[in-house]
């Protein structure tokens, strides 16, 4: 107790220090500010001048890219392809956005990838808690040998060509089942729901439900997935933003601009350079200008829809790569 | 009348024994755990467990579905590797040809192109991959201000929900001389415009760099909740030693969070030759191909615009086998050396 009171000030000043929690506010600040210079070495003071430095480093670095972006696609044409832009728009205007949303390839690859995103989510969240809680329960006859038979597929995979194989002999190629089952079940989601199940669920629960008479599925549907809200949530997100991003099954399996997902529009217009039908004869310089600027706003209107759920999920998602940290 | 049976299937779990063994050590207490499950294991105790819980059985049939059709057929239908495919006879009816296919990939003189440039660009990336978000995870432990914290955690997590196609237009857009920023820079220190992704030199960079961009603030988390694991008391000892901030970092945190290094180390290594096919595929253009061809890319050229499945076939299990190997062991001297491994 004594040694405890002797360094009281150092213990929580090194607790706010090293944990960042403990009611730490902005206005705590300012005398944890003042009891480093009275407590804290020269040495640490420099150390944490180049911390300081190092993480506004990091913070710049992500930020002014995607503000120089944002401030571009709603800049005049001219003030685009004529490089004034910085990091605030020049010459206010919503042009670029008008002919992005005006564009029928475009909003055709936008409602392909809603539907991708929605269906594919519901999928593969059904097909996951379909094996990742029966693999949760001890009492599965055999689940040593299907955790293996799932995690076996994490290590080793039989490549393109023969999934490609796969795809075309059940007839999926050019249909919407193509980008919406062969990659469905991702490992890792199946091992962070079952390690949440085997640590949230308690047997407890279960045995209770069973001296009532509850069924397996009736105990799942009823107690286990309303308990499991947080990690529906998180895995319901991975899959949807790997819906929404990935573009690479697409390239190989559609040929039909009809399906295309809107990563496949994005690679036509801003990667391959490709006019979009809506503006032929991109010869003229307005024609170019326009075309510089429709990529800004295209990249803002790709990225808006999952930007706009990440604050709400960050904190659960921060919880998901925790659990899978967990070894199960 | 309840109660016996559950004990009984209690009994002849693998998970419960354990456990109780380790509550109880003594002997005689183990030795009543021996002899209690009677026929426990084999084929009883499956039956028993089919006729209660049917209905789990019943529910993992359309994911186990799913892994045989999409995960392990492709497994089997890698033998076209061994085989002169053609759509006709099938996977199984095509001839054998032996390792003819692989024969012809080691001939082809873009082999060691392929391997040199697969290999060079992923050491470099986990190289640089994996100790920046270390970095970032420790100086953002040593921030006493939640609202810089959190801001800077917030920001440079977010690149991470951007997709692939969108950070290359991105980087495409910066680095054109014509109107990106890179431009403006260059000709600021009078330099003449360089046309970085037209420069085979610089691909490999910018592949970095984009990367380094996208997963920083992500990876960082992983070590944040390692780091909030370490024992207070460590740095208290610590700080009473006279031990600044740099030394503690160095002796405490270092060693709290390397188990975690170590895994994600293994993992990163183990996949040196899986390397993401996407963003490789969407930097190349005519120009840089000599240095952005990778054995991904290759693949996906030969099999679906060339359609030579068997070729194509051959060079991705070549590629999956290399793959499993280097990961089995670094695993392995890994678990020699750190003590930590995957398994």
């Amino acid at each position: 107790m004594t040694k405890l009171g002797k360094t009281g000030p150092v213990t929580t000043r090194s607790l706010i220090a090293v944990t960042g929690k403990k009611g730490m506010r902005a206005g705590g600040n300012r005398r944890g500010d003042h009891q480093t210079q009275i407590k804290d070495p020269l040495v640490d003071r420099f150390f944490m001048i180049g911390v300081y430095i190092l993480l506004t480093t990091f913070l710049l670095a992500v930020l002014l890219p995607l503000l120089y972006i944002v401030a571009s696609s709603f800049s005049s044409p001219l003030a685009v392809s004529s490089g004034q832009v910085t990091f605030w728009p020049v010459d206010f205007t919503l042009e670029g956005y008008e002919r992005a949303l005006g564009d029928s390839q475009i909003m055709t690859g936008f409602l392909n990838s809603l539907i991708y995103t929605t269906v594919g989510t519901l999928i593969s969240l059904t097909l996951t808690v379909a094996i990742a809680y029966p693999l949760s329960r001890k009492d599965l006859w055999g689940r040593g040998g299907l955790s293996l038979g799932v995690i076996f597929t994490m290590l080793f995979a039989g490549g393109i060509i023969p999934t490609y194989i796969v795809v075309q002999q059940l007839g999926l190629l050019d249909t919407r089942w193509a980008l919406l089952l062969p990659q469905a079940v991702g490992v890792w989601q199946v091992i962070i729901a079952v390690v949440f199940f085997r640590s949230s669920i308690p047997d407890e629960l279960y045995e209770a439900a069973q001296l009532d008479g509850a069924s397996d599925l009736r105990f799942l549907w009823t107690i286990v997935l309303p308990l499991s809200k947080p990690l529906l949530a998180v895995i319901a997100l991975m899959y949807a933003i790997f819906q929404w991003n990935s573009y690479f099954d697409a390239l190989m399996y559609l040929r039909d601009p009809s399906l295309y997902p809107l990563q496949i529009v994005l690679r036509n217009v801003l990667i391959l350079n490709q006019a979009t039908p809506g503006m032929d004869a991109a010869a003229q310089i307005e024609r170019q200008q326009l075309a510089d600027l429709l990529k800004y706003s295209l990249i803002v209107i790709s990225t808006v829809p999952v930007m706009l759920i990440y604050p709400f999920v960050a904190r659960y998602f921060n919880k998901g790569i925790m659990l899978g940290s967990v070894k199960g | 009348m309840c109660s016996s049976p559950r004990r009984s299937e209690k009994d002849w779990s693998p998970v419960v024994m354990p456990v109780q063994g380790a509550a109880g050590p003594n002997v005689e207490g183990a030795a009543r755990q021996v002899r209690l499950p009677p026929n426990a294991k084999g084929w009883r105790a499956a039956k028993r467990s089919f006729r209660r819980h049917w209905q789990l059985y019943l529910l993992i049939i359309p994911p186990v579905a799913y892994f045989i059709i999409f995960k392990y057929i492709p497994m089997t239908n890698a033998v076209i590797a061994f085989k002169d495919y053609n759509v006709v006879d099938g996977v199984w009816g095509s001839p054998w040809v032996g390792f003819e296919q692989f024969a012809r990939f080691f001939d082809n003189p873009i082999f060691w192109t392929l391997l040199r440039n697969t290999f060079i660009l992923s050491t470099y990336v986990v190289l640089v991959s994996f100790p920046m978000p270390i970095i970032l995870a420790l100086a953002l432990n040593e921030v006493r201000s939640r609202f810089f914290q959190r801001t800077v955690q917030m920001v440079t997590y977010a690149p991470y929900f951007i997709s692939t196609v969108v950070v290359v237009s991105m980087t495409i857009l910066f680095l054109s001389p014509k109107l990106g920023l890179a431009g403006d820079v260059t000709s600021f220190f009078g330099m003449h415009a360089i046309d970085f992704l037209g420069d085979p030199d610089f691909f490999r960079h910018i592949y970095v760099a984009t990367d380094v961009w996208q997963t920083t603030g992500y990876s960082a988390v992983i070590y944040l909740a390692a780091l909030s694991a370490i024992d207070v008391s460590l740095y208290e000892a610590a700080k009473v030693d006279g031990a600044s901030r740099f030394q503690r970092i160095m002796n405490v945190d270092l060693p709290g969070i390397m188990p975690t290094a170590m895994t994600i180390l293994i993992l990163s290594v183990g996949n040196v030759m899986a390397i993401g096919f996407e963003k490789a595929f969407l930097f190349q253009n005519s120009l840089n191909l000599s240095q952005s061809e990778i054995i991904p890319t290759y693949t996906y050229k030969v099999g679906l615009l060339n359609a030579d499945f068997s070729q194509a076939a051959a060079i991705g299990l070549f590629n999956g086998v290399i793959n499993l190997v280097l990961l089995l062991g670094v695993n392995a001297v890994s678990k020699r050396v750190t003590g930590t491994g995957l398994w």
